[in-house]
């Protein structure tokens, strides 16, 4: 299971790394989205992908998950949920006040460096 | 008084969430954020006091214990970089009442001001690994929101930049979290390094050693991770700069001396060479880019570079000496890099420009702007009695012991070269026939002076009486130097 879990956060991590290189704003923050999954993901698997009960006492279970990995990926998905909606607003706003989305024509070079 | 040391945390959270009612009313808001930063500043007084006497202050929250929950930690260093940090939060406080401008102050300025703080002194505070990733996001957030405010073109373009960097570093912060988790299985920074003495430092904490690196490297913009730092420091209004330059990359140098002093300390060969190496650089590329601009608001940006650069030299030698000059010369440099930041500020609103070929001769109709400038650029540079000098000092010396000494030559010389690039700023700006500029009497500049007094005082008062400070920083470094104080007050043993 690690093995497949692996292939798909390369992969993940792939197609992010080649979105936020491209020139158009709204390609970026797809990538930064598949970045932030392909994150989540990676915690999940470094943690150990196990079979076992819920991590309650008393249950009389013989193996328990680990439940930090999954306590940190919900703080990490909350996280990155608000940075892509904060994300996105500003290229919106960007788009409007600027009339580009092109991070060609945004580097900062016109007569203020 | 056990949650003492969580009121730092809670005083601006709070604050902000009230401020948030109060959107309208700009007087309430000026009122309430004021004083709860001077609180702020009494509360910070009061821990540091309590640590100088209890020693380390831990608090397990909701009483999960130590490794099992998130832990709470103020040591000396994180007490006196949390004062450190309300201190300059409450004078930049002062000065953006009379300089943000209304448009600001009514869309929410201070509260994301007051975020920020609680992002900065979580991340001083906390001992939890992944909490210090939290804290990291809230400070950031809160940075995002500030340093986009107003919405003019430019910091809209350099906003974005901003943004994706920052985004990618997290998801690099994560990403080492979950390594550094699944090699020692906890999160609690005191557990991380008894776990990691308990196996010895293997090939993979090394790598670990090297993301945590690229990752605080990325915030606290080091050598070859500062490209992003020029061009968005630029953008926002003085206030917010002056806030970004003494805290946001402080919080990542923090970390890097955190990080390297209590967990990765065993094997330290490779991965202090790399930090020496990357501080030079760091010197010598902040250098050349102050040197380079004749615009006084990129100098004191490139300036930041350099002193990133020696306070990670002083953390690569990790010798007692140089990590007291570290704590030194990094709060000496909160506060200068604060007071700098406000007196430029003063410059471009009676100037209305940053271009050093259009200012001259302010001197004849400023003379106590340009006094406290000189003073501060004394300090900068590190001229003896003023506080840039001990910790330079310090650093330089550890260097010699540990005979790293073209580090610490370069250390040395830099010192000069950046009165240079200062002293340019001060010959051209404030020397020269006195002009006239466009609405230069609207200007309040007596009133935009106190904050920087204040600090100047202080940095002054930080130097001169280096004798009574001190104490409290030896204590700090004696944190760093042996970590087990530090991992028995955290795990009580």
């Amino acid at each position: 299971m690690e093995i497949i879990m692996i292939f798909v956060i390369g992969i993940l991590f792939t197609c992010a790394t080649y979105l936020m290189l491209s020139k158009s704003l709204l390609r970026i923050i797809v990538g930064t989205g598949l970045l932030s999954h392909g994150v989540h993901m990676l915690l999940l698997t470094m943690g150990g992908l196990k079979k076992g009960a819920a991590p309650l006492l008393g249950e009389k279970a013989t193996s328990y998950t680990d439940p930090i990995p999954q306590a940190l990926i919900l703080t990490a998905i909350v996280i990155s949920f608000g940075v892509t909606a904060f994300f996105l607003v500003l290229a919106y706003r960007a788009y409007q006040e600027l009339g580009t989305d092109n991070m060609e024509k945004l580097r900062g070079m016109d007569g203020n460096d | 008084m056990i949650n003492f040391l969580l009121l730092p945390i809670l005083i601006p959270l709070i604050t902000g969430v009230i401020l948030i009612f109060f959107s309208k009313n700009i007087i309430a808001q000026r009122w309430i954020s004021g004083i709860s930063s001077i609180i702020n500043v009494i509360v910070s007084v009061l821990l540091v006091q309590k640590i100088r006497q209890g020693g380390i202050q831990t608090l397990d929250v909701s009483s999960w214990e130590a490794p099992f929950g998130i832990t709470l930690v103020s040591d000396m260093l994180s007490a006196l970089l949390v004062l450190t940090t309300s201190i300059v939060a409450c004078t930049t406080l002062l000065y953006s009442f009379r300089s943000i401008g209304e448009e600001r102050e009514r869309f929410y300025y201070y509260p994301c001001f007051n975020f920020l703080i609680v992002g900065v002194n979580g991340a001083f505070t906390t001992g939890d690994i992944f909490n210090l990733f939290v804290f990291f996001e809230v400070m950031l957030m809160a940075s995002y929101t500030l340093i986009v405010l107003g919405g003019t073109k430019i910091q809209l373009r350099e906003s974005i930049k901003y943004l994706l960097v920052n985004i990618i570093a997290s998801a690099l912060f994560v990403i080492t979290v979950a390594y550094l988790y699944s090699v020692v299985g906890t999160l609690n920074m005191a557990h991380i390094s008894e776990r990691i003495s308990e196996v010895g430092q293997s090939g993979i904490v090394t790598v670990i050693a090297m993301l945590f690196l690229v990752v605080f490297g990325l915030k606290g913009a080091v050598f070859p991770l500062y490209f992003w730092l020029p061009g968005s420091y630029y953008a926002p209004p003085i206030p917010v700069m002056a806030l970004f330059g003494a805290l946001l990359t402080k919080v990542g140098v923090y970390s890097i001396m955190r990080t390297y002093t209590l967990l990765f300390y065993h094997d330290t060969g490779y991965t202090s060479k790399i930090l020496a190496i990357l501080a030079i650089f760091s010197i010598i590329f902040g250098l050349i880019g102050a040197l380079a601009f004749s615009d006084i608001k990129k100098i004191i940006i490139y300036n930041i570079i350099i002193a990133v650069g020696v306070i990670v030299f002083g953390i690569s030698v990790m010798t007692p000496d140089s990590l007291t000059g570290s704590v030194f010369y990094l709060i000496h440099d909160m506060l200068i890099k604060a007071t700098l930041f406000l007196l430029v500020g003063i410059i471009i609103s009676i100037t209305g420009t940053s271009n050093l070929k259009e200012i001259s001769g302010l001197i004849k109709k400023y003379p106590g702007l340009a006094w406290t400038f000189f003073l501060s650029a004394l300090s900068l540079a590190g001229i003896p009695p003023l506080s840039g000098f001990i910790g330079k000092l310090l650093i330089v010396k550890g260097g010699f012991e540990a005979e790293n000494y073209l580090g610490a030559a370069i250390v040395l010389l830099s010192s000069l070269l950046i009165l240079l690039s200062i002293m340019k700023i001060f010959i051209n700006g404030f020397w020269g026939t006195p002009r006239s500029y466009e609405g230069e009497e609207k200007v309040p500049v007596k009133t935009l002076m106190i904050a920087p007094i204040i600090l100047i005082i202080i940095s002054i008062l930080y130097g001169v009486g280096a004798e009574a400070v001190y104490p409290y920083i030896s204590q700090a470094a004696e944190t760093l130097v042996k970590p087990e104080i530090y991992i028995d007050a955290v795990l009580k043993e």
